[in-house]
């Protein structure tokens, strides 16, 4: 049977001593109505090399197209030493650090990765990890409403730059609580902030700036920060925690610094796996640690006086706190905080830095060069990290068909975001000049075969 | 077990210049990003060699208890063996590579195993469609209740604003209902460990949104009155939430469709085997019958016979036959709850797991998790240890209460938890549920074999017998651990949350 080890003869020791003639005796406590005897749509069973025939056969149905799409999730090289390490078995299969003397492998982990967490986003704490970038919006939205006590809107203003999809996923976690989310106005050439369009008075609970831009732009996040704080309201940074190595962190915007830091931690070691899972991650000045989510990890000593490591400030949790904890949230994303800790550690704040440089010039390249076929232009102007909008003169989608029928992912359709036919680009360490060349001859290609009108 | 010192971190393996050279990419100039906006602090990340970082990680995980080194009682959590081929299969480059938004046209083979996973959950929980987005149990529970509530307020019902949750469910019921502004109304459990009938029935009304139920509940034991239950919520105008924390107990022989549940989500990281990761990833799948297809959480994987339009597939690939269903073909949906399609790496290992089992290994599970526990529980109530509930049936886990023994030789739950670790066995769940004092709710897993149980038997009699006629005292234990009992209250009070050597 797989994976249990019962032997006939154990199975009938053990109903012997527990007194029942067979397994079927064990469930008669169910009302025998409710009981059914078979299930009609799932197969029989396939052993581990049939399974491995057809995940493989699957797998390859997908491909390993060259990717050119950013969006909020993005293809780094990882370490093999992230894996290797995160899967092992003591990682993989325990589970949350209940029992903190049997669980300090863990526990340290997630102290180191808080840690790194708070040097590369410049403020004070952090938690050990939420779901992922979009739903640790919602919570760092609700925490907002929690720590800025003065005002009682529940109005959430939100940069132009904020991933849309991030706002859908806060929307639908935090509407019931009577939050809402409003958008700033955007300017049009640099797709922005619109400061000129800056209306006050509006009693924001907070303001949520995303850097660099779901559009790739960077924004003033100084002024920006500073016009929040004026209005009464907290800041809530949303990051790419690889662009850190080289923008102003989250706690140096404008003269006050932000007030939480959140987003989307899969850049560091987790691989892209079409969406999870990854992790959210989370930090914060001190004074907010009280209302943060989710498992925090403290180190305090032990009978013997010895350091060590335990989840703490438990009183904000749900197993304690029940309806009136700060978020319903039982668990992070411990294996993906594993190996996000090992990709720093092997990384360093110099590897990260070239990481950053290497994307941010591939992606200069490869801008270039498109920006040179007849009918594509940048979208905006203003600097870029490693993803760049441009604007065409054709509707986007068929291009992309064309360019996947040659392996090639070229990019996030941004039509609907922009209100123009628009592409998105991204272009990380892992190309290499010959990729980019490829990708722009490519593009030259599919263009001149498309009809401007109909694509 | 590995005995690091404390203090020793990462960051204390630093050198300046040091790093894992091969991992990074050859310089190139810096950026043209304007100085403003650039940082002009190094974050002190570490800087270590690669090996530095894999010796002092591996050193790490040999600090942690885990299914694959010790056996792992841990009541409510269902700590089953993870197959690897489980993990291997959902690594697999392609798998890895893919980027969440691309092309049906490069997805047809994950998209295929979602779909098929849908269908075969659906089977599992007798329900008429499943979402796979949400990211954990917590926040299936919160697509859940959310759908409860558009339900109502879809049919201008907008009263029904409280929910009913029994005094031993999980934190995260009453939890989530907060998060869904709803307001909960607790019930008591009678003496046998089912609901409090009459309790119940003046709970419900005009007012009630719905009951979110675990059954077999937290207690370990299988809700009988389940039938008239559903009956008195659904004649009140209510809904049934069904808390699949304990699926594992009945999974392939009771399905919460037929008991009449309206939504319900499942752990996959419980039932079918995905890795607890050490506090996740987890997956709550949910499932809802017919009233609440529309408002499913979106995306959701869709088939169609013929290729979708305005998609053409590349060489070598077939026809999409699998799409996403999105905001269009779910107008009333509540919404999406993940930047993408939830944790669909671990979504792949439950499909592969799911595949492996087959349609009677789904019934095995649950039989023989059935089994282990009422041997288990057998053997320890002879042993002296008293049941919680010992006229019921054991479901997949049960209730052991020390309130004699901590009375009669000072044998606290905790005491016999850490004294459980120095003999190389994962505590079981202490504590929980509250209304059951001193207790540890006990769920050994259809993965663990008649030996591994006798062995424990023997290790919670060593521990009682040592208390009882030795005298012994655990109030110091564990002592071989890398650390003894932790300083809580010093690490709530003098908060060290980060490494700051420059402020101590």
């Amino acid at each position: 049977m797989p994976f249990i080890p019962h032997t006939e003869k154990d199975t009938q020791e053990m109903l012997k001593t527990i007194g029942a003639d067979s397994i079927a005796d064990l469930f008669d406590e169910i009302p025998a109505e409710l009981m059914i005897e078979h299930l009609h749509h799932v197969p029989d069973a396939l052993s581990e090399m049939e399974i491995s025939r057809l995940m493989r056969e699957r797998a390859k149905l997908d491909g390993t197209p060259m990717c050119f799409i950013g969006a909020g999730a993005y293809e780094h090289h990882i370490p093999t030493a992230v894996w290797d390490i995160s899967t092992r078995g003591e990682f993989y299969s325990a589970y949350t650090p209940y029992q903190a003397e049997a669980s300090q492998g863990t526990l340290q982990t997630i102290y180191e990765y808080q840690t790194m967490m708070t040097e590369l986003t410049g403020l004070a704490v952090s938690n050990a990890s939420l779901y992922d970038g979009a739903s640790a919006l919602a919570e760092a939205s609700l925490m907002a409403v929690r720590s800025n006590r003065r005002v009682k809107t529940g109005r959430i203003l939100l940069a132009p730059g904020v991933n849309p999809v991030y706002e859908q996923v806060a929307a639908a976690i935090c509407g019931a609580q009577g939050l809402t989310f409003e958008r700033l106005p955007r300017d049009s050439m640099s797709g922005n902030i619109n400061f000129e369009q800056l209306s006050d008075g509006r009693e924001p609970v907070a303001v949520v700036l995303q850097q660099p831009s779901f559009a790739g732009t960077l924004d003033d996040v100084d002024r920006l920060t500073n016009w929040a704080h004026a209005q009464g309201a907290l800041v809530l940074a949303v990051v790419n925690p690889i662009s850190l190595a080289l923008l102003k962190p989250p706690g140096q915007w404008g003269e006050q610094g932000a007030d939480i830091a959140c987003g989307e931690g899969q850049p560091l070691g987790v691989p892209l796996s079409s969406g999870g899972p990854y992790f959210g991650f989370m930090t914060c000045k001190q004074k907010h640690v009280r209302q943060m989510p989710g498992r925090i990890v403290g180190r305090t000593t032990d009978l013997d006086g010895k350091p060590g490591f335990v989840l703490t400030l438990q009183a904000r949790e749900q197993h304690i706190r029940r309806s009136k904890a700060t978020s319903n949230i039982c668990t992070n994303q411990g294996l993906m905080v594993t190996a996000a800790t090992i990709y720093m550690s092997l990384l360093g704040y110099e590897g990260l830095v070239s990481i950053a440089n290497a994307s941010h010039a591939n992606t200069t390249a490869l801008v270039d060069g498109l920006c040179s076929i007849n009918g594509v232009e940048r979208l905006f102007d203003g600097p870029f990290f490693h993803e760049v909008a441009l604007k065409l003169d054709r509707p986007v989608a068929p291009l992309l068909d064309r360019l996947a029928e040659r392996d090639i992912l070229g990019g996030f359709d941004l039509t609907s975001y922009a209100g123009a036919d628009a592409l998105l680009v991204c272009v990380t360490e892992t190309k290499t000049a010959q990729d980019i060349e490829t990708y722009i001859a490519a593009f030259a290609d599919v263009m001149a075969a498309s009809n401007v009108k109909s694509g | 077990m590995i005995n690091l010192t404390g203090g020793d971190l990462i960051f204390d393996k630093s050198r300046t210049g040091r790093r894992a050279f091969a991992q990074a990419p050859a310089e190139v100039s810096p950026s043209a990003i304007p100085k403003s906006m650039l940082r002009t602090d190094k974050p002190r990340l570490p800087e270590a060699s690669e090996l530095q970082t894999v010796r002092h990680f591996t050193r790490l995980s040999q600090m942690n208890f885990s299914i694959d080194t010790q056996f792992y009682p841990l009541g409510s959590c269902t700590m089953k063996y993870n197959p690897r081929a489980c993990n291997a299969l959902a690594m697999l480059p392609e798998f890895a590579g893919r980027h969440p938004l691309g092309p049906v046209s490069h997805g047809q083979g994950f998209l295929s195993c979602m779909y098929e996973l849908q269908e075969m959950l659906k089977d599992v929980t007798g329900m008429k469609g499943v979402s796979l987005t949400p990211m954990a149990g917590a926040q299936g529970e919160l697509a859940g209740v959310a759908m409860i509530k558009a339900y109502h307020e879809a049919r201008g019902d907008h009263e029904r604003i409280e929910i009913i949750c029994p005094d031993a469910a999980h934190g995260t019921n009453p939890a989530t209902a907060t998060m869904c502004a709803c307001v909960v109304r607790e019930v008591p459990t009678g003496p046998e460990g089912d609901i409090d009938f009459n309790a119940l029935k003046s709970a419900v009304g005009p007012k009630t949104a719905g009951i979110m139920l675990t059954n077999p509940s937290t207690l370990g034991v299988f809700e009988r009155r389940i039938k008239e239950v559903a009956d008195l919520v659904h004649d009140a105008g209510g809904l049934l939430y069904y808390d699949g924390a304990n699926l594992n107990a009945i999974l392939g022989k009771v399905r919460p469709g037929d008991m009449k549940f309206d939504v319900i989500h499942m752990n996959l990281h419980k039932t079918f085997s995905t890795p607890h990761g050490g506090g996740g990833p987890g997956s709550g799948a949910v499932g809802v019958n017919d009233r609440l297809l529309p408002f499913m959480p979106i995306p959701i994987v869709g088939k169609s016979d013929a290729a979708p339009q305005g998609h053409v597939a590349p060489q070598g690939h077939v026809a999409p036959q699998y799409d996403w269903l999105v905001e269009e073909d779910f107008p009333q949906s509540i919404g999406r709850l993940s930047g993408f399609m939830g944790n669909s790496g671990v979504l792949l290992r439950a499909y592969v797991y799911m595949r492996m089992l087959g349609r009677a290994g789904m019934r095995r599970v649950s039989e023989y998790a059935t089994l282990n526990a009422n041997y288990l529980a057998a053997r320890l109530q002879a042993a002296g240890f008293e049941l919680a509930f010992p006229t019921r049936r054991a479901s997949h886990e049960f209730i052991v209460t020390l309130k004699r023994e901590a009375k009669s030789v000072n044998l606290t739950a905790m005491d016999i938890a850490k004294a459980l670790l120095d003999k190389n066995y994962h505590a079981p769940t202490t504590y929980f549920p509250l209304l059951v004092p001193e207790c540890l709710l006990i769920e050994p897993t259809e993965t663990e074999s008649k030996e591994t149980l006798d062995n424990f038997v023997t290790a919670m009699i060593e521990i009682a017998t040592a208390a009882k006629e030795e005298g012994v005292d655990f109030k110091g234990a564990p002592y071989g651990m890398p650390v003894r009992r932790l300083d809580d209250v010093k690490a709530a009070r003098q908060l060290d949350l980060a490494y700051r050597p420059d402020e101590t």
